[in-house]
């Protein structure tokens, strides 16, 4: 579904992603670590179509269709959806309009009708009581005063709301205690299923307990350096990431 | 000069009503008009060489000869359009200045409460209304000493002690006349007594789509623990111009609650200004502007503690569009004797385009030293990370700006405790800035 190709990322004048290739099937879930500045989050920017990146070669693809030649927009209505690692807050947009909007723009291009407001509302319902969401996050503005594990809470309320093909969790697990890491896993776990996808972005080996990977890379210095099972993940969480760094060529981590 | 030929013009149109006034000319009242006249013809308009008026150009309404116009006959379904729809309000309708009484109605009022004409007040019972009239708003500026000496007409409200006015009173301004530049100068009266409430709405519409002058004056007592609240909505043609000045005066324990909404005009100033003049008052001074085209929107404030343990909250927003301009200018006064002052000013704008402009101007003047006040100012752009955010949940660029935008705006009715007024607000702010 996902195909990531010979992809080259500059930020500035710094090459960020050195020639990335990523094949992600539908019913997958792949987990990509790294230390920090690896180019974990650049890559899940990239795919999101956030601005400030230059793509110098590579592509991206979903179904077949140039991911790197869309809008933002355009790829989240796709079904590219991408949980943040610091979700915006949003001062005087409530959550439940916010995604009466966006779940409308998404259904518009699926050429599906609008949910008029009781169907919505009614939608809306389900989806709170399945992620443990409760009246008062969705009334308020989008994240405004939201603490750090509510904040990740919505983003999942908002992925099993909108139920893209694929879903870029960006360091889901920074900033949650236990508690919330589990209620976090249990709302991906839900989404889960054999017609769409997960991509796990994560320092820690410990989000993974909870949301077990079929595949696991590892990004360092802007290349994937090697990839398994979620057995790598365990190993890694063992032996550290200097056990994979020494392995790439002393002459390219200059 | 246009400044003193204007002034000239303004001269004589007083001295032909004054000469049609008979009796009227020789009463105690109109003392204070003519008073007032001189005043002016001390005063030029001020000009951006005043530092008040730094921002500020008026020289474009000193172009036109802007006439007091009586007798426009306007019906009830005229004014329907300018009524907020599903609002139960007791309504005063100024038409040119002048008090309608046909097309205004009053509920049943608690006893001693009185919602009358200016100009009836001032035929009927002028010591009552002398004992208020000018002694707030102090005659600094050519604009007060005009409409003072052209005090006619207007609306007075007067509530005594305990009585709770329970619906709205709208004082709906409508201006203009076909072929016509019309002077519209009400003057207005708001006294309360203690343990008081009343809630006012001010607007001010056009008729034709001719070049207007409205020159208002506001004079409000808050009573001892009244609560007094005003909302001002600026909604006249975009070639009008439009000066207010609403001054009030806050006794012990009184709230006093300003907003002011501007979304017409072709220049507009507004002075909203408040005396806290008593222990354990509160200010709240809230306004929103957005503009478009060549507007151009001056809110200056003062809000001035002379009395310990008060408090005032402010927060100004504007929405810039096209080439349009904002001024902002709020000042605090923390007197030497207002300990325990808790003063919070906020002042933020938006610039949709390189070609709006915003000047911006907190001052804050503390002579106490035990106090908190704490000042805000942030203009810019919209948060792009918050425009990303939204695009990467399918909502279209254009959208997610206008979602904003409109967010932005809509905060500064937060606060509104009329669900069928916040709506009304939010309405006119969705329906500009699509």
């Amino acid at each position: 579904m996902l195909t990531v190709k010979d992809l080259y990322v500059r930020v500035e004048d710094k090459e960020i992603l050195k020639g990335i290739n990523l094949q992600v099937n539908r019913g997958e879930v792949h987990a990509i670590m790294g230390p920090n500045g690896s180019g974990k989050s650049t890559l899940a920017n990239v795919i999101a179509g956030k601005e400030g990146y230059e793509i110098t070669g590579g592509e991206v693809t979903l179904d077949g269709k140039d991911l790197l030649d869309m809008l933002p927009e355009e790829r989240a209505r796709e079904g590219v959806f991408l949980a943040f690692q610091y979700p915006v807050e949003i001062p005087g947009v409530s959550n439940a309009s916010f995604l009466k909007t966006a779940l409308n723009e998404i259904r518009k291009h699926k050429g599906l009708e609008e949910l008029d407001a009781m169907h919505f509302l009614k939608f809306m319902k389900e989806k709170m009581k399945m992620v443990g969401i409760d009246d008062n996050l969705i009334n308020r503005p989008v994240n405004q005063g939201f603490s750090g594990g509510e904040k990740k809470r919505n983003e999942i309320f908002q992925l099993q709301m909108l139920q893209p093909t694929l879903a870029v969790l960006d360091e889901t697990d920074s900033g949650l205690d236990i508690d919330a890491l589990k209620v976090v896993s249990h709302g991906v776990n839900l989404f889960r299923n054999k017609d769409n996808a997960v991509v796990v972005v994560t320092h820690y080996q410990r989000l993974l307990n909870y949301i077990v990977p079929d595949f696991v890379h590892v990004l360092v210095s802007g290349r994937i350096v090697k990839s398994g099972g979620k057995e790598l993940a365990l190993e890694l969480e063992d032996k550290g990431y200097d056990w994979v760094t020494n392995t790439v060529p002393a002459a390219e981590t200059v | 000069m246009e400044n003193t030929r204007s002034k000239d013009w303004y001269i004589s149109s007083f001295k032909k009503i004054e000469e049609s006034l008979n009796g009227e000319s020789k009463t105690p009242f109109h003392e204070l008009r003519k008073n007032a006249i001189s005043k002016f013809e001390e005063f030029d308009f001020p000009t951006i060489k005043n530092e008040e008026w730094k921002y500020t150009n008026i020289a474009p309404l000193l172009k036109y000869n802007f006439k007091q116009v009586t007798g426009v006959k306007i019906s009830k379904k005229d004014i329907e359009k300018f009524l907020i729809p599903g609002l139960k309000v007791n309504l005063a309708v100024i038409v040119n200045g002048n008090y309608v009484p046909e097309l205004s109605h009053f509920y049943k009022q608690p006893s001693g409460v009185r919602i009358e004409s200016f100009r009836n007040m001032v035929l009927n019972d002028p010591e009552f209304l002398m004992k208020y009239f000018g002694k707030y708003a102090s005659i600094d500026n050519g604009f007060v000493a005009l409409n003072t000496a052209f005090a006619f007409d207007g609306t007075v409200l007067y509530v005594p002690d305990g009585a709770i006015i329970e619906d709205y009173i709208h004082i709906l301004n409508v201006s203009g006349a076909e072929g016509e530049n019309v002077l519209s100068q009400p003057r207005n009266l708001v006294i309360t007594g203690s343990n008081s409430k009343v809630r006012i709405i001010e607007s001010y519409h056009s008729m034709a789509d001719n070049e207007n002058l409205t020159n208002v004056v506001n004079e409000v007592i808050v009573g001892e623990n009244a609560d007094v609240e005003i909302y001002k909505l600026q909604n006249e043609n975009m070639k009008s111009f439009h000066v207010n000045r609403t001054q009030a005066y806050q006794n012990r324990g009184s709230v006093f609650t300003h907003y002011s909404v501007t979304f017409g005009g072709s220049i507009v100033r507004n002075d909203t200004n408040t005396l806290l003049d008593a222990e354990n008052c509160t200010g709240n001074l809230y306004g929103l502007y957005l503009t478009e085209g060549s507007q151009h929107v001056d809110n200056h404030t003062l809000i001035d503690h002379a009395k310990p343990h008060c408090q005032s909250n402010e927060m100004y927003k504007g929405v810039l569009n096209d080439s349009s301009r904002g001024v902002f200018n709020g000042k605090v006064f923390v007197r030497v004797d207002a300990q325990k002052t808790n003063a919070y000013q906020s002042n933020k704008a938006i610039l949709l385009t390189s070609d709006a402009m915003i000047d911006t101007k907190p001052q804050l003047e503390i002579y106490a030293d035990d106090v908190k006040c704490s000042h805000g100012a942030a203009i810019g752009q919209l948060d792009e990370e918050a425009v990303f955010y939204l695009r990467s949940r399918g909502i279209g660029e254009e959208l997610a700006r206008t979602v904003l935008i409109r967010a932005f705006a809509n905060d500064i009715f937060e606060t509104l405790t009329s669900q069928i007024l916040h709506d009304h607000l939010n309405h006119i702010v969705y329906a500009k800035l699509k």
